[in-house]
């Protein structure tokens, strides 16, 4: 009788399993985390996988073109950039200088807007109305506008791109928080802990917060991908990080004087945004779909 | 009603103040003395400077600098250009028309394709064209739009030699005073020959570059509004009277998806004019995006402070008349 079966118990499937089943079921998001995944080992091991450092010049190799065109270098896949420099070695460390920024953001932004949201939904009164009108000001002002005049006044650099860009999406996570931390307030387990004698720190972050983060996570993702293509537009616009770090809006500015002869180096850095943009958004819209029960197919 | 429209008005003052004393402070965190800026870096005497600080109100306390530029400020007073020496108003509004003409285009393109689309993916859902435009509509609201203005202007201009690459009319061959300041108007008052064409010619690349991310958004609404309604009782009432399918969904399921629809639009404002900063840098296109660049790599403060204060000052009061709007077309609103 060693090899009966266990009795099986119909266990219902966990948060976790229950949502990687809905997730798997969308191949566009499956996809794009694959492609996700891959950026992000590009990024950490840059230095094991990129055939040279994103800043060495090679002499007389000027802008080849990548290695199956006429005229390419078998040595430099995706061909060299005006100044000789691999294009292939500058993308991959500038996925992690994107990655960096992306995340960088996102927390910054997240942390901040978990407190002020639900210092508001929490003291209500004057301290609410006086944060969201400092969060309605901040999106009255078109983003990039908004990055540019915190840029102005910092100074282009890698830093001063992240802080600028945590401010333009800050009020989105701030109200989202607020809002889904009123609307669990009339709820029976928060009168239950306050009965309890559940002090307001602890009310806030251990009995509220995690109900409210499915529809934070969601935008924490999205908000990583947002924050790559503002950073990569104020690389472009000169106002991001400086060369000769290989950022890829950075890298299209310096680009910009080669669409007529070299076509590649125009092309490629885009290249780059996009598809990691893209799978982020993929992989944020599989998220969205999976955390939320109504969707989920049963 | 009035109740409403006064609430929501008073709701947007301190918004304004917070506005002006933003701007107030950001040029004076800026690094390098306004008055040094002005003068040159070196050479001034110290009677100089005094009398400069003076006449530029800086030997004030800072609460009565606020107040001194509110002030102006309510005055239409936004300051003069360093660079230019014209006063910022006058050189925005003479500049605003082109962002203005290139940002209508730009969403009009988006919501002409975008809604039509929309619709027939969602009543074709599962189709490939479905598919082929949700995955579309991705990329398109994925966009680096400065990669893809400049790769449209590789392919289009560059290599099929079909469109201009900057500018917003062939300035050797055309040339007239502008009255309105929109070049599609202006162009057809001029009665010159092939104006009008031209101006069209320059517009296409940056209204398809600004429009592009807009038409994303509006094209996924669209069809995920649409499919919400398609499955309402009085769409198949509709269809149960015997109605044509064009009418159910021309006329029943259309005018509920887009209510909706038009609310997505009216959160595009803001996003344009960030849009309209990449695409006219990258066409040349002299508005105020652009001119907000330049000021930038000009330090010239004064243009960039009135600027950022007219765009968003702008932009506040498009939200609040769009607010406003839906207050009168949805009472729950109003009363919300």
């Amino acid at each position: 009788m060693a090899n009966a079966p266990a009795p099986v118990t119909a266990q219902p499937a966990g948060p976790f399993a229950a949502f990687w089943s809905a997730f798997s079921h969308n191949r566009g998001a499956v996809g794009g985390l694959i492609i996700l995944l891959t950026i992000i080992v590009l990024a950490i091991f840059a230095e094991w996988i990129a055939p040279y450092s994103a800043i060495e010049q090679f002499r007389g190799m000027t802008k080849l073109p990548p290695a199956w065109a006429e005229g390419g270098d078998a040595r430099f896949v995706l061909g060299t950039d005006a100044l000789g420099r691999d294009m292939l070695s500058r993308l991959i460390y500038g996925a992690r200088i994107s990655l960096f920024i992306g995340l960088s953001v996102m927390s910054v932004s997240v942390v901040i807007g978990i407190t002020l949201g639900l210092v508001a939904a929490f003291l209500g009164g004057v301290v609410d109305s006086v944060l969201m009108r400092i969060m309605d000001l901040i999106m009255s002002i078109p983003s990039l506008v908004l990055a540019i005049l915190v840029v102005s006044i910092l100074g282009p650099s890698l830093t001063n791109t992240i802080v600028a860009v945590s401010v333009v999406y800050l009020p989105n996570y701030v109200r989202l928080v607020r809002g889904s931390a009123l609307a669990e307030f009339g709820k029976d387990y928060i009168i239950a802990a306050k009965v309890a004698g559940v002090g307001p720190i602890r009310l806030m972050f251990v009995t509220v917060l995690p109900n409210c983060l499915a529809p934070l996570i969601v935008q924490a993702a999205l908000g990583v991908s947002n924050a790559i293509l503002e950073a990569a537009a104020l690389g472009f616009l000169g106002l991001g990080a400086q060369p000769p770090t290989p950022e890829w809006g950075a890298m299209l500015a310096d680009a910009r004087e080669f669409i007529r002869s070299n076509p590649w180096i125009v092309t490629l850095p885009g290249l780059a945004i996009l598809v990691s943009v893209v799978s982020i958004n993929l992989f944020g819209d599989g998220l969205r779909d999976a955390l939320d029960p109504k969707l989920r197919r049963s | 009603m009035i109740k409403f429209i006064l609430r929501r008005l008073l709701l947007t003052i301190p918004t304004f103040v917070a506005l002006m004393f933003v701007t107030f402070i950001a040029i004076r965190l800026v690094p390098g003395d306004p008055v040094e800026v002005r003068t040159g870096e070196h050479g001034i005497s110290p009677e100089r400077l005094a009398y400069f600080r003076h006449e530029l109100g800086l030997d004030q306390p800072v609460w009565k600098q606020f107040l001194d530029y509110v002030w102006q400020l309510l005055h239409g007073d936004f300051g003069v250009s360093l660079s230019s020496n014209e006063k910022v108003l006058t050189e925005f509004l003479t500049l605003f028309p082109a962002t203005l003409e290139l940002s209508f285009a730009g969403i009009l393109f988006a919501v002409i394709l975008g809604i039509p689309a929309g619709v027939f993916a969602a009543v074709k859902r599962g189709s490939w064209f479905d598919h082929t435009l949700m995955g579309a509509a991705v990329a398109g609201f994925s966009m680096p739009i400065f990669w893809w203005g400049l790769l449209l202007i590789m392919l289009v201009s560059e290599g099929w030699h079909l469109t201009p690459v900057a500018g917003r009319i062939d300035m050797i061959k055309y040339y007239f005073e502008p009255t309105t300041g929109f070049m599609l108007i202006d162009s057809l008052l001029s009665d010159q020959k092939g104006a009008f064409l031209s101006t069209l010619h320059h517009l296409v690349l940056p209204m398809i570059v600004l429009g592009t991310v807009p038409l994303a958004v509006i094209a996924r609404m669209t069809r995920s509004s649409m499919l919400e309604v398609l499955s309402e009782d009085y769409v198949r009432t509709a269809r149960a009277k015997g109605l044509s399918e064009f009418r159910v969904i021309s006329l029943h399921a259309l005018r509920n998806a887009l209510i909706p629809v038009v609310t997505v639009v009216g959160l595009q404002v803001g996003g344009l004019l960030a849009g309209a900063v990449l695409t006219e840098t990258i066409f040349s296109w002299p508005g105020v995006g652009k001119w907000l660049i330049d000021s930038i790599g000009r330090r010239d403060y004064p243009a960039l402070q009135g600027g950022i204060l007219l765009i968003s000052s702008l932009v506040i009061i498009i939200n609040l008349l769009v607010d406003l709007l839906y207050g009168a077309i949805n009472p729950r609103i109003r009363h919300g």
